[in-house]
């Protein structure tokens, strides 16, 4: 009998957070291992899928079908293919690095947090492998309840507002969105029994123009506040600075991954005509948010600002590739979401493990921490190059194939956006000056000590991604690209420009 | 002649709630027989349960009058279900605040009752007696507590404009009765359109608006919840509910089918002003009672979606939505009861601050059923809205269903500000926990209900379709 793997790897977490929550709540250190291994175990189950994901179709794999609600043709219906494959495994490692990094910041109610954590990670990963429209929104709601205790219970001093921000922003976008899934099914067949809300056969089903516009609309909403695309983003610099470091890391690196993977996986391939027709201003956005969150990020004075606003530039790049329609941009697109996910997760880490010592954000309150802690120093470069996406890093070569598909669909917002790299160049750097050079500022700099080996575990890994992607993409490109073809060909059925390009 | 033989037996569930009661009201009171008064009550709504599920769908009588049909099961389960977690929830606050316990759970089962017959009634006469012997128990109920200044002033409120509303809708049955002949629904669907009998549905529609607090007939509804003994207020957001849309659900597919069509558009008009009002309004109140007198103003409107659609899909929905909504606000006000402040009841948000320090298993609990109120998966309130918007999408309502869906997004600020204010913190000295087995028991059945629902709704969804199909 074969394993259902997916289903294993979905609710591992959860069965974790029931093992943690019948644990003693004075015991923190049980609590943490407990919490911490759950994630390894479901990184384990990932890793498994990984290695047997069979790269070259685009068909989904590991599928598991079960009847869930068969009067109203709802199925519990689950499957990984190209697309969802890296944010399967960016998840996976988010989270424990996630927990690590909690171990020295989150002291009080830890075995609260850990459930949030693990709940909130079955979430995540039911997000990414459902193939039912009704179970996907299930997953993608069940998300918001958990980062909602996150940022409001062990955020900063303003961690309510931003907590009610966070849910009552993503709750609108995603309401409509309930309403576009219900549309969908009534028009997928005229009798009752012939409707469905399964993914894999909603994708042959040509929507009607007005209609398909205004579903198209429905959900582009709810996946653009995600992301966030400018002009939705407002929601975000709040949600991260007050979230906890382990709660900004999976925002950043994992959450906002869930709306433009939500372009990917429902956006294009359900409404192909509307995204043709949408798609100058989806670009429009994405290259106004590349411009417009790299000069904020310029003028921020708070370290988790500026990483947070960087977001913003950095997503605008992500939309960018993904409405270019093209095989390279789409693929740049989807690498793009995981080096996002490292090279920002890693930046929020960096900041965590600064607070943990000096409890600022405060740009004006750091300076020369390279004196004091070197070995920071140098992660801390690798992390800010990958982010500003310098050759031999994987920054590099989402950005790449980002312009290069932009670059033969839009050759002027291109151009613009080539704008967003120098940008990013300038920020980081000066956030790199001010903090690790000149004179020490702290009143005791005895209490800036260098990285523990804990803290050093939580880099290590991403470090490795960073040249591993940086300098072999192809492990990941190779498992896409025919996802990503095949979505290609539900959009531009006409083209034939489809090559898949140079790859650096 | 076998009528009579037929009648008795298809109202075997009723007779056995009635004849409960009036043990209980003859042996119950003025003892202090509490306990085994609760057990007496308990085991009454349990036979009546057994015996409804037993006979299923098996027919009509009474000259017509009544019909035990699927739509009858579903709500009087639900009913009988309300019954049974308010009398597991109220027992102990009841015999705490010294009041009569006999009469207590007397007066509950013959509002069950009046809620049973509402839902098995073809014929607005039984309609109307349904409807008089669910209301006046309530009545009673809400100025139960003899001391209590504001239950008094909460009965006489009740009272008084509930008699108002009975008059409308008695006045209603006259015209409907003088334009169509007869009082049977039936005969009401084929009669010809006249503007008497719209005139006459409209009356009908304000006395069972009223009861269901339906805005712009709602204004009694926050005052009476408040002033009413916990207990009672949360029998009462429920038993009235389900014989209001029971009634609805009876009589608008006769009036749709007499060529009404224009109660479709009144009918959605009035459920956009509940859902609008009743989310907004809930946002401002810094008590629970209050809070939840709002939240079931909302949920009325939301319920009415699927009346309005006028479609056997819609009704299912509304009968699905009235199970979710039985757990999920009963669940909240039993956590509300767990609590007490000097001796009164916890009644304030600010009650409930830091609540998971102290008791996690109960503030999860609450959460569960603000989250399901909110409308958000995987529980049974977001498997009820998300039936009520698919019927109203079915049937071309976009615009019922998009209202819908955004003031549940508004829903979801109070909602979950209650769950927040448990998780965060110092915990009250004053406010201590009075539970005890009954009220823990009902906690968990309606906390496992409102989750078993969510996630596998199917076998409920399944039977009440078919139900709904057979109705049309």
């Amino acid at each position: 009998m074969r394993l259902p793997l997916l289903s294993i790897l979905i609710f591992l977490p959860l069965l974790g957070a029931a093992v943690v929550a019948g644990l003693d709540r004075r015991r923190d250190q049980v609590i943490r291992w407990a919490g911490l291994v759950a994630a390894l175990l479901a990184l384990a189950v990932a890793g498994l899928i990984a290695v047997r994901f069979a790269a070259g179709t685009a068909a989904m794999q590991f599928e598991e079908r079960a009847t869930w609600v068969p009067s109203s043709g709802i199925g519990y219906h689950l499957g990984v293919d190209g697309i969802a494959l890296p944010l399967v495994l960016l998840t996976a490692l988010m989270l424990p690095l996630g927990l690590l990094s909690s171990w020295g910041s989150v002291t009080e109610r830890v075995k609260e947090f850990t459930i949030s954590m693990l709940v909130l990670e079955t979430a995540l990963l039911g997000t990414f492998l459902s193939l039912d429209l009704v179970l996907f929104y299930v997953f993608w709601d069940a998300v918001l309840i958990p980062m909602y205790f996150i940022i409001g219970l062990w955020g900063g001093p303003r961690r309510a507002y931003a907590a009610v921000k966070f849910i009552l922003y993503t709750m609108a976008g995603s309401a409509l969105m309930l309403i576009a899934i219900i549309a969908l099914y009534v028009h997928s067949g005229t009798v009752l029994d012939a409707r469905t809300f399964d993914l894999v056969a909603l994708r042959s089903l040509d929507v009607p123009m007005p209609l398909q516009a205004w579903l198209f609309g429905a959900f582009a909403l709810a996946f653009a506040i995600k992301v966030p695309v400018w002009p939705l983003h407002t929601w975000l610099p709040d949600a991260h600075v007050e979230a906890p470091t382990a709660g900004s890391v999976l925002l950043a690196a994992v959450l906002l991954k869930m709306g433009t993977y939500g372009f990917l996986r429902f956006l294009l391939p359900l409404f192909p005509e509307a995204a043709r027709l949408f798609a100058p201003l989806m670009v429009t956005l994405a290259v106004i948010g590349i411009l417009y969150g790299g000069i904020v990020s310029w003028a921020q004075r708070d370290m988790k600002r500026l990483v947070a606003m960087s977001s913003v530039s950095h997503l605008g790049f992500v939309t960018l590739g993904a409405f270019a329609l093209t095989v390279e941009g789409l693929q740049g697109s989807l690498l793009q979401m995981v080096n996002h996910g490292i090279s920002t997760g890693g930046l929020f880490l960096l900041v965590g493990v600064l607070y943990d010592r000096t409890h600022s954000h405060r740009l004006d309150d750091y300076g020369g921490v390279a004196a004091l802690m070197p070995r920071f120093a140098v992660i801390a470069t690798i992390i800010m190059l990958s982010s500003m996406g310098l050759p031999g890093t994987n920054g590099f070569v989402g950005e790449f194939l980002i312009l290069l598909g932009a670059f033969r669909a839009h050759p002027a917002y291109a151009a613009w956006a080539v704008g967003g790299v120098v940008l990013s160049a300038i920020y980081l750097l000066w956030m790199y000056q001010r903090v690790m050079h000149g004179p020490v500022r702290f009143a005791a700099p005895a209490r800036v000590k260098e990285i523990s080996t804990r803290e050093l575990l939580l880099f290590l890994p991403l470090i490795a991604l960073i040249f591993w992607i940086g300098f072999y993409p192809n492990a990941l490109l190779r498992r896409s690209e025919a996802s990503i073809r095949a979505i290609v060909e539900r959009v531009q059925p006409a083209a034939t420009d489809t090559a898949a390009g140079d790859r650096p | 002649m076998t009528l009579p033989t037929v009648d008795l037996r298809l109202l075997t569930p009723e007779l056995i709630v009635a004849a409960g009661a009036m043990a209980l009201m003859l042996w119950g009171t003025g003892g202090s027989r509490g306990r085994a008064v609760r057990w007496a009550g308990v085991l009454v709504l349990a036979a009546a349960l057994w015996e409804v599920l037993m006979l299923g769908a098996a027919g009509e009588g009474v000259g017509a009058m009544y019909v035990r049909d699927g739509l009858t099961v579903v709500l009087q389960v639900t009913a009988l279900l309300a019954a049974l977690l308010a009398s597991a929830l109220g027992g102990s606050y009841v015999e705490r605040a010294a009041l009569e316990a006999g009469e207590f759970h007397a007066l509950l089962l013959v509002a069950a009752l009046g809620a049973m017959v509402m839902a098995a009634s073809r014929d607005l006469i039984m309609l109307f007696l349904g409807l008089e012997t669910l209301s006046i128990p309530l009545y009673v109920l809400a100025a139960f507590a003899r001391g209590d200044r504001r239950a008094q002033e909460a009965g006489m409120k009740y009272f008084l404009l509930g008699a108002f509303s009975t008059a409308f809708f008695l006045y209603g049955i006259a015209l409907i009765f003088g334009a169509a002949g007869s009082t049977a629904l039936s005969t009401v669907a084929t009669a010809p359109p006249s503007l008497l009998l719209r005139i006459g549905m409209g009356l009908l529609l304000v006395g069972l608006g009223f009861k269901a607090a339906v805005v712009p007939f709602h204004a009694w509804a926050p005052d009476v919840y408040e002033g009413a003994p916990l207990p009672v207020t949360a029998y009462m957001a429920v038993i009235a509910k389900v014989g209001a849309f029971a009634a609805l659900l009876r009589v608008v597919p006769a009036v749709l089918r007499s060529g009404g069509d224009e109660w479709i558009a009144v009918l959605g008009a009035l459920s956009v002003l509940t859902m609008v009002l009743g989310n907004f309004a809930a946002l401002l109140q810094p008590g629970v009672k209050r809070l939840l007198a709002y939240s079931s103003i909302a949920h009325a409107g939301f319920m009415l979606i699927g009346v309005a659609v006028g479609t056997a899909q819609g009704a299912g929905a509304v009968a699905f939505y009235l199970v979710a909504y039985t757990l999920m606000t009963l669940g909240a006000f039993g956590v509300i009861l767990m609590l007490e402040r000097r001796g009164e009841e916890a009644d304030q948000i600010a009650d409930l601050t830091g609540l998971a320090w102290r008791s996690p298993a109960l503030a999860v609990a609450m959460a569960v059923f603000m989250v399901s109120l909110a409308g958000l998966p995987p529980t049974a309130g977001f498997v009820a809205k998300f039936y009520v918007f698919t019927a109203a999408l079915d049937a071309g309502q976009t615009a019922l269903a998009v209202i819908g869906v955004l003031t549940s997004v508004v829903s979801a600020y109070f909602y979950l500000r209650v769950a927040y204010t448990m998780f965060t913190g110092e915990p009250r000295p004053e406010v201590v926990f009075v539970g005890g087995r009954w009220v823990t028991a009902a906690l968990i059945l309606s906390t496992t209900g409102v989750l078993a629902l969510g996630v596998f709704p199917a076998p409920l969804t399944t039977f009440v379709r078919q139900v709904a199909q057979v109705l049309r």
